[in-house]
C-alpha cells in the first residue's frame, strides 16, 4: 500500500485535490479538529465536520454527547478552545458580529420575553439586527401567518402553550432572514401534534432551501428531516452520512426481535455469526435477511414474540453508543 | 492579560447597547402603571413620618453653620437615596432575572449584539431607572415647596453620574452571587448603611471625627453632598470633589461589572 502511494507521481494528485475543492461549493461551516474543554472536562474532542449550503444536517447524539457546545461555537456564544471553526468562510473568533448577523438560533429553553406579546417578541428582536420599525412589522407578520400564530399575535407569552412557545421561538429565529437556521432540540418537551407541526415548518423551509443545522436525541426526528447527521458520543464523532444509508450499512436492512428469548436461542445466534445484541429480555439480530432468519429461529425455537422489522436509526443509535443510562 | 482582557472588552462595547435599553425601556412602559408609583409615593411617605414625626421633635438642624428646616434637610437626602435604590436594584434583581430566569441574554447574544453590548445596555438602562425615579421624586417634593429652582434642575444631569455609579456597583455584585437571595449581602452590607449614615437623615457633624471619616469614604454621602446643595439652591466648589469622587469610582465599576458578568455567562 504504502509502497504503491509513493509511486503516485506528487503533482496529478495535487491537481485533482485543487480541481475537487474548486468544484465543492464552499461549505456554510467548517470544522476541523473543533475542541472544547470546560476546565478538566473535555466537551467537543477534536472533531471535523462541514456542512453544505441548502442542506439539513442533524447533531445525534446522547446528553453530555457535545452537540450542544459544537452549536454554541458555531453561534458564537461559547468560545473554541483549539481548532478551527469558520462559518460562511469566517473565523468565529474574528468576525462574531458579521457571522451572527447572518444566523437565526432556536435555544433548547424558551427564552422568549414574557412582558412583550407575541408581535412584540419578533419586532424587538428585529431590532437587534438593526431591522428599521416597519420592515420588522412586516416580517413578523410575514413569520407568525406561516407559522401560524397571526390570530395570537396580541397574545402574552405566558398564554401560550409550549407547542406554541416553541413555534414563536423558531419565528423569532427567522426574524434576519438568515442563511442558516440552528434548531438545539426545537421538539423536546412537545406533544406529538406540536412536534409534528414544528417538523412541517422545518420540512417547509428545508424545501425552501434554507441551510439547516438541528440537534436531536429523537431518531423519528432526525430520521424524517435531516439529509445528513452525524452520531455524536462523549465529544467525538461517531459516524457520518445520510441516515438511511448509515443504517444500511452499519446495522443491516431489517431486525429480528425477540423478547423473552431463552438462553439457548443466543449460543444458536452466535453459532451462525450473525450479528445480534441483548438486553435483560430481548434480543436484537441486525441481518440483511430478515426473513430467512426469522423462519430459521421459528422452525428451531416456536417463538411468538418474534418480529422483524425494518432498521431504523434507533438501532443504530444503540448500536453505536450503548443501551446504558446517561446522567 | 489583564490589559488585553480589559481592551478587548471595552472594544465589544458597542452603539449597539442601546438595543438593549430599548428593549428595557419596552418593558417598562408595558408596565408603567406599577413603575411609576412607588418613586411618587415614597418621598410623600417619608416626609409625612419624618417631617410631621420626627419633624416635630426637630424643628432645625445646623447644616455647614446655618440652620435650615429638617424636612428641607431630608428632602434631597431622599433623592439621593432614590437614584441609589432605582440603579442598584435594577442591575442586580432585575439583572439577575433576565439573566437567569428568563434567559434573555441567551436569546440577545445570538444577534450581532456581543455580551458586553448587552452589559453596557443594562449598565445604561439602570442608571436612566436613576434618574426618572429622582425626577419623580423631585416633582413630589417640589409640591411641599423643598428644592431650590433653577439650581435645583442641575440635580437631574447630576442624577445620571451618581445613576451610572450604582448601577455598575450592581452590576458587579450579578456578576459574583451565586443566587438571587445572595443579594440580601451587599443590600445590607452597603446600601443600608449607606443609607442611613450617609448625611441623608442628619448631618455628618454630629458624629465624632473617625465616623465622618468613614461616611465620607461612602459614594453616597458624595451624591447626597451635591444634591443637597443644589436643591437648597448654592454651587459651593467644593462640590467638584464629588464629582471627581465618582467619576473616578464609576469608571473601573463599569469595566469590573462587565467583565465579572463576562466571566460568568461566557463558558
Amino acid at each position: 500500500m504504502d509502497e504503491n502511494a509513493s509511486c503516485l507521481p506528487a503533482f496529478p494528485s495535487r491537481t485533482l485535490a485543487a480541481n475537487a475543492k474548486r468544484t465543492m461549493p464552499p461549505a456554510v461551516i467548517e470544522a476541523r479538529g473543533l475542541t472544547k474543554r470546560y476546565g478538566q472536562l473535555t466537551a467537543v474532542d477534536g472533531v471535523s465536520f462541514a456542512i453544505q449550503a441548502g442542506e439539513c444536517f442533524g447533531f445525534l447524539g446522547p446528553n453530555g454527547a457535545g452537540k450542544t457546545s459544537t452549536v454554541k461555537m458555531i453561534h458564537c456564544s461559547s468560545p473554541v478552545t483549539a481548532g478551527d471553526l469558520e462559518v460562511f468562510g469566517m473565523d468565529v473568533r474574528r468576525e462574531p458580529r458579521t457571522i451572527k448577523a447572518r444566523i437565526g438560533v432556536c435555544q433548547q429553553e424558551d427564552n422568549l420575553d414574557p412582558d412583550f406579546s407575541v408581535r412584540k417578541n419578533l419586532t424587538v428582536f428585529a431590532r437587534y439586527f438593526g431591522i428599521p420599525a416597519t420592515a420588522a412589522e412586516e416580517r413578523a407578520r410575514e413569520l407568525l401567518e406561516f407559522m401560524g400564530l397571526w390570530e395570537r399575535r396580541d397574545a402574552r407569552i405566558r398564554e401560550l402553550s409550549g407547542g406554541l412557545k416553541r413555534r414563536l421561538v423558531i419565528a423569532r429565529a427567522l426574524v434576519n432572514r438568515p442563511d442558516l437556521l440552528i434548531l438545539d432540540e426545537p421538539t423536546t418537551g412537545l406533544d406529538p401534534q406540536s412536534r409534528h407541526q414544528v417538523w412541517d415548518r422545518v420540512r417547509t423551509l428545508r424545501r425552501q432551501g434554507k441551510t439547516i443545522l438541528l440537534t436531536t436525541h429523537y431518531m423519528d426526528e432526525a430520521q424524517t428531516l435531516c439529509d445528513r447527521l452525524v452520531i455524536m458520543d462523549h465529544g467525538t464523532i461517531l459516524v457520518e452520512g445520510p441516515p438511511a444509508e448509515l443504517v444500511r450499512s452499519r446495522v443491516g436492512r431489517e431486525v429480528v426481535e425477540i423478547s423473552g428469548f431463552p438462553q439457548a436461542l443466543v449460543g444458536f445466534v452466535r453459532e451462525r455469526g450473525w450479528s445480534f445484541e441483548t438486553d435483560t429480555d430481548r434480543l436484537w439480530i441486525y441481518t440483511d435477511t430478515g426473513e430467512a432468519v426469522f423462519t430459521a429461529i421459528a422452525r428451531e425455537y416456536a417463538l411468538e414474540r418474534c418480529t422483524v422489522r425494518t432498521a431504523g436509526l434507533e438501532d443504530l443509535f444503540l448500536k453505536l453508543t450503548g443501551r446504558e443510562l446517561r446522567e | 492579560m489583564i490589559v488585553t482582557d480589559v481592551l478587548d472588552l471595552v472594544r465589544n462595547v458597542s452603539w449597539r447597547s442601546l438595543r438593549v435599553w430599548q428593549r428595557n425601556r419596552d418593558v417598562y412602559f408595558v408596565t408603567w402603571k406599577t413603575n411609576l408609583f412607588p418613586p411618587l409615593a415614597e418621598p410623600i411617605l417619608y416626609l409625612l413620618a419624618f417631617g410631621a414625626g420626627v419633624g416635630a421633635l426637630v424643628k432645625e438642624v445646623q447644616y455647614r453653620g446655618e440652620m435650615i428646616g429638617y424636612t428641607a434637610f431630608i428632602a434631597p437626602g431622599l433623592l439621593a437615596t432614590q437614584v441609589m435604590f432605582q440603579a442598584f436594584f435594577e442591575t442586580t434583581y432585575n439583572t439577575f432575572v433576565r439573566m437567569h430566569y428568563q434567559r434573555t441574554f441567551d436569546a440577545i447574544i445570538t444577534t450581532p449584539l456581543s455580551l458586553e453590548d448587552v452589559m453596557a445596555g443594562e449598565l445604561l438602562w439602570g442608571t436612566t431607572k436613576g434618574t426618572i425615579g429622582c425626577a419623580l421624586m423631585m416633582v413630589a417634593i417640589s409640591a411641599f415647596g423643598l428644592l431650590h429652582y433653577p439650581h435645583a434642575l442641575l440635580i437631574l444631569p447630576f442624577s445620571v453620574l451618581a445613576g451610572l455609579f450604582f448601577a455598575g456597583l450592581g452590576l458587579c455584585f450579578t456578576g459574583m452571587v451565586p443566587a438571587i437571595d445572595s443579594f440580601n449581602f451587599p443590600t445590607f452590607l452597603f446600601i443600608m448603611p449607606m443609607f442611613l449614615f450617609s448625611g441623608t437623615f442628619f448631618p455628618l457633624d454630629v458624629l465624632p471625627r473617625w465616623a465622618q471619616n468613614i461616611a465620607w469614604s461612602l459614594p453616597l454621602t458624595h451624591v447626597a453632598n451635591v444634591i443637597r446643595e443644589l436643591g437648597l439652591g448654592r454651587m459651593p466648589a467644593d462640590l467638584w470633589w464629588d464629582l471627581v469622587y465618582l467619576v473616578a469610582a464609576t469608571v473601573p465599576l463599569w469595566v469590573l461589572g462587565i467583565y465579572l458578568m463576562k466571566r460568568r455567562l461566557v463558558k
